[in-house]
């Protein structure tokens, strides 16, 4: 019977050898080398010696925290109601259906509603708001960003709320807790998994983001995709590009394990 | 049989859909792996029309793919797994290329109409004796300027550092591009490789972050228009479809020289359909069709006669077709060792850091 | 007296903000200048150009192709992952493939993209339809896996053993008992398996070749001459359809349940 079951595994198995470890090894291969094709360890001490680098870091750490922050600021109230309406599926989907459309024509459309010209200063026109530098900020930039995750935080969340036994939610209530202590007590702690997931669905991928760092951004923000896109198409410096990679990966690895333990030792005090 | 079961039968069932009406479609526009020349170009950069042109006079079919840097092109090339039988690369691409070995040598006896070609743009230091690609279009990098927005015209390279300007300058993001600028404000050649000139055409241009709004590529066609700044750095043939689009714009050529870029056709080393490449590299060097390309992109064309086909308000704009004279304060980009290029693209990456 | 909900307030709002870019597109397309500044007037001619743009409408269907047929394969092999590592019940390995499995998320696209090439031409596979689809059933399985967990650890065990109790053979707990229950994460994932293979650009860019050619690496590489109003046509279009096509997968199912409701009833009668 145990054997069997492997069977099912078999794909998943393949694709974690075939597409996750030997890209990965490729490319921490390649982090060893240098520009010119020289095997050293220079590319690592660039990374950890120059400010440039960990100022990078620091920042795109800064701006993936404010993005996933703000997106789950949007997204829970979002997905909590959209959870009580009628037709909840047909808005579920209503609200994965803008990411269909091409992203870099999103960001252009962006950039036509934020510019000089815009729709938004139009609408401060009326007020007797002169045109206002909207474009190249870290308010538009940030507001794009929160724009583009917030289908893939609701998502997850929804899913959770959809799991939760509403009879919980009625007990708690006839146990005579108020509206507020319910949601806290009971429904935001039953739908952690949710918003964990949704949390790792945005915060990791924010890291690396590239093009709107420039579209919307205008290369204010740097984050390290920005770099890493640099030195895999531009320098052609595939090493130092590589580097970066298995810092983001190794930084992953470690918030992965992380937040597993922190289950683990939950689980054994909740018992 | 159960929903899921269900469902997964219905999406078959459309992939199959799906995969019927490309064949379909591929059948339609007389696809076959013999007759079909593959073109890897940048996007939208020939006009359609010509190629339905090309099609019927010669009946070979063309498929045209598509790249979005040179730098990802000759990771393309490079690695193989494909079959291009032309592609489109700038100058200092051509050059790397040909020295990685990836360029078939064009046999001139089988051009007609090599003599069209400009000797301003033949025989650069890239590719001596154009041994291995065809100028398609060339360019130059220059300023843009918004009438209505800047008090008097923008000339000089210097201007970009002057304080009317603050907040107001948008410069391409492209570090040999905008490591030029201060180059040549430095009185410095736009292929430096001492670190301590480039140093110090960095330092400089450190000096102009406060004046700079954004850095960004393309898009920049786009903001100028909008009068989302009032000053740009960009490319010629950038200007044109801006210039088109908003009469306030003005592009010049600064007086101190500037950067000479070609975009050129070669034929890469895995190309498969030899005749069908010359046929067409023959058919782009006719006057009559380089001019109406030249036409529909808006870039300036290397093909004298076909220049002459141009309206004149095109012809005489001295932004797209320089005088000898600037032409000659002109310098074209040299494939730089790795080790320079990274050290541009560092320099380049702090001077984003700061700004 | 209609208390004035401040929830859908909020809804209504969230709405609007997700939308507003898309019928700024759409508004667009209608538009006869070159680009997306300053309506100038009225015009279908942007849809012409496109219904007689053959190659546009061979890259649409070959983009769809791609996205249905590569999140079918993600779901399915995603799904038996998530099985695989939720009976997996040793914690450190559980971890260890968890952390595999997110690798792809995290690492930008041009490096996957990238290596992906390197490993393709490694071994030797032509670059096509082919390579493209295995590289995005590579990349969305990892949100498969992602979507499905959470479900499968609220599932309370007691339930398989009552099937297993019940005498039950393996494919039925499966095909009867988790697939049920954990098919909302399913359609999840396979949603968002499409999102990502619809939007992605970098990874198919590099792995793409000998006539292949994706919606995104086609928009991306027309940015540098301006992108054209045809696209937009295109987008209204795309959108458009799905619209219909999730309003009329939705008037399905409710028809659906109201019959097996009405049945429930008459054989309760």
């Amino acid at each position: 019977m145990r054997k069997k079951q492997w069977l099912y595994y078999l794909p998943y198995i393949l694709w974690i050898i075939l597409f996750v470890l030997a890209p990965v090894a490729l490319i921490v291969y390649q982090s060893f080398f240098d520009i010119n094709g020289q095997a050293t360890l220079a590319n690592y001490a660039t990374y950890f010696q120059s400010g440039t680098y960990l100022k990078m870091t620091l920042n795109s750490l800064w701006y993936a925290f404010l993005i996933t922050l703000i997106t789950l600021l949007f997204s829970y109230p979002t997905a909590y109601w959209l959870h009580q309406t009628k037709h909840k599926q047909l808005w579920l989907l209503l609200i994965i259906l803008p990411t269909w459309i091409n992203l870099l024509l999103k960001a252009y459309a962006f950039i036509g509603i934020f510019s000089q010209d815009g729709a938004i200063n139009h609408f401060l026109g009326w007020f007797g708001i002169g045109p206002q530098q909207i474009l190249f900020t870290n308010f538009s930039f940030l507001v794009v960003a929160t724009y583009i995750e917030i289908p893939f935080m609701i998502l997850p969340i929804f899913n959770s709320l959809e799991e939760l036994n509403p009879s919980l939610v009625n007990a708690s209530r006839d146990l005579g807790a108020s509206n507020w202590q319910t949601f806290t007590k009971v429904i935001l702690p039953l739908t952690m998994a949710g918003v964990k997931a949704g949390i790792q669905a945005i915060f990791i991928p924010s890291l690396s983001l590239f093009m709107l760092t420039r579209l919307i951004g205008g290369n204010r923000v740097i984050t390290l995709g920005t770099a890493i896109e640099e030195h895999f198409l531009t320098t052609m410096n595939w090493g130092m590009g590589s580097t970066i990679g298995v810092v983001l990966i190794v930084a992953m690895g470690l918030i992965m394990l992380m937040t597993g333990e922190q289950k683990a030792k939950k689980k054994v005090t909740n018992k | 049989m159960n929903k899921l079961g269900r469902i997964t039968l219905v999406i078959l069932v459309v992939c199959a859909a799906l995969f019927g009406g490309t064949v379909e479609l591929q059948k339609s526009q007389g696809y076959t792996q013999a007759n079909t020349l593959t073109l890897y170009n940048w996007g939208d950069y020939i006009d359609p029309a010509l190629v339905k042109k090309f099609e019927r006079q010669t009946g070979y079919h063309v498929s045209i793919e598509t790249f979005d840097s040179n730098e990802a092109m000759y990771t393309k090339i490079k690695q193989g797994g494909t079959a291009y039988d032309l592609a489109v690369p700038s100058e200092y691409m051509i050059e790397k290329m040909r020295k990685a070995n990836l360029l078939k040598p064009i046999d001139h006896h089988r051009l007609t109409g090599y003599q069209n070609i400009g000797t301003n743009f033949l025989n650069q230091p890239f590719d001596p004796g154009n041994r291995y690609s065809l100028p398609y279009f060339w360019g130059t990098l220059g300023i843009i300027y918004n009438d209505q927005l800047v008090k008097k015209p923008v000339t000089h390279w210097a201007d970009l550092w002057s304080p009317d300007y603050r907040g107001q300058l948008m410069v391409v993001d492209s570090a040999r591009d905008m490591m030029a600028v201060g180059l040549i404000s430095n009185g410095r050649s736009v292929n430096s490789t001492n670190p301590v000139v480039l140093k110090a055409a960095k330092d400089k241009l450190d000096q102009m972050a406060p004046n700079v709004k954004a850095i960004v590529a393309d898009e920049i066609k786009m903001y100028m228009v909008q009068n989302e700044a009032s000053v740009a750095v960009t490319w010629s043939g950038e200007a044109a479809e801006m210039l088109a689009n908003n009469p306030h714009l003005h592009y010049v050529i600064p007086a101190e020289g500037s950067n000479l870029w070609f975009d050129n056709l070669v034929i890469p080393k895995t190309a498969k359909h030899e005749k069908a490449a010359y046929a067409f590299l023959n058919f782009m060097l006719t006057p009559k069709n380089a001019a109406q390309n030249a036409a529909y992109i808006g870039y300036s064309t290397p093909n004298i006669p076909a220049k002459s086909l141009l309206p004149k308000s095109t012809r005489t704009n001295p932004g797209y077709y320089p005088s000898q004279k600037v032409l000659n304060r002109l310098q074209v980009y040299s494939d730089l060792s790795p080790t320079t290029v990274g050290l541009y693209n560092d320099l380049f990456l702090e001077f984003k850091m700061q700004h | 007296m209609k208390k004035v909900k401040w929830q859908n307030v909020w809804l209504v709002g969230i709405f609007i903000l997700l939308y507003a870019p898309i019928f700024y597109l759409i508004f667009y397309s209608f538009s006869s200048g070159d680009n997306m500044n300053g309506f100038r007037s009225f015009t279908w001619a942007n849809y012409q150009a496109l219904f007689v743009d053959k190659r546009m409408i061979e890259i649409v269907l070959q983009t769809l192709l791609i996205a249905i047929l590569s999140s079918l394969c993600a779901t399915i092999v995603g799904t038996f992952g998530a099985l695989g590592i939720y009976e997996t019940k040793h914690r450190r390995v559980r971890n260890m493939v968890l952390a595999l499995n997110n690798i792809l998320m995290v690492s930008p696209d041009v490096i996957i993209g990238a290596s992906f090439l390197i490993f393709f031409t490694f071994l030797g596979l032509g670059l096509g339809f082919g390579s493209v689809l295995l590289s995005h059933i590579a990349f969305s399985i990892p949100i498969v896996v992602l979507m499905i967990l959470p479900k499968l650890n609220e599932m309370r065990p007691a339930l398989v053993d009552a099937a297993r109790d019940l005498g039950a053979t393996d494919w039925q707990v499966l095909s009867k008992v988790i697939l049920p229950y954990i098919s909302s994460g399913i359609f999840a994932g396979f949603f968002m398996a499409f999102t990502y293979s619809l939007d992605d650009f970098a990874v198919t860019f590099f792995v793409t070749g000998n006539g292949f050619e994706t919606l995104s690496v086609e928009i991306y590489s027309r940015a540098r001459q301006g992108i054209s109003l045809e696209i937009n046509a295109l987008s209204a279009l795309m959108f458009v359809f799905s619209l219909i096509l999730v309003a009329g997968y939705y008037l399905l199912n409710q028809r659906n349940q109201a019959q097996k409701a009405r049945r429930k009833r008459k054989a309760g009668a």
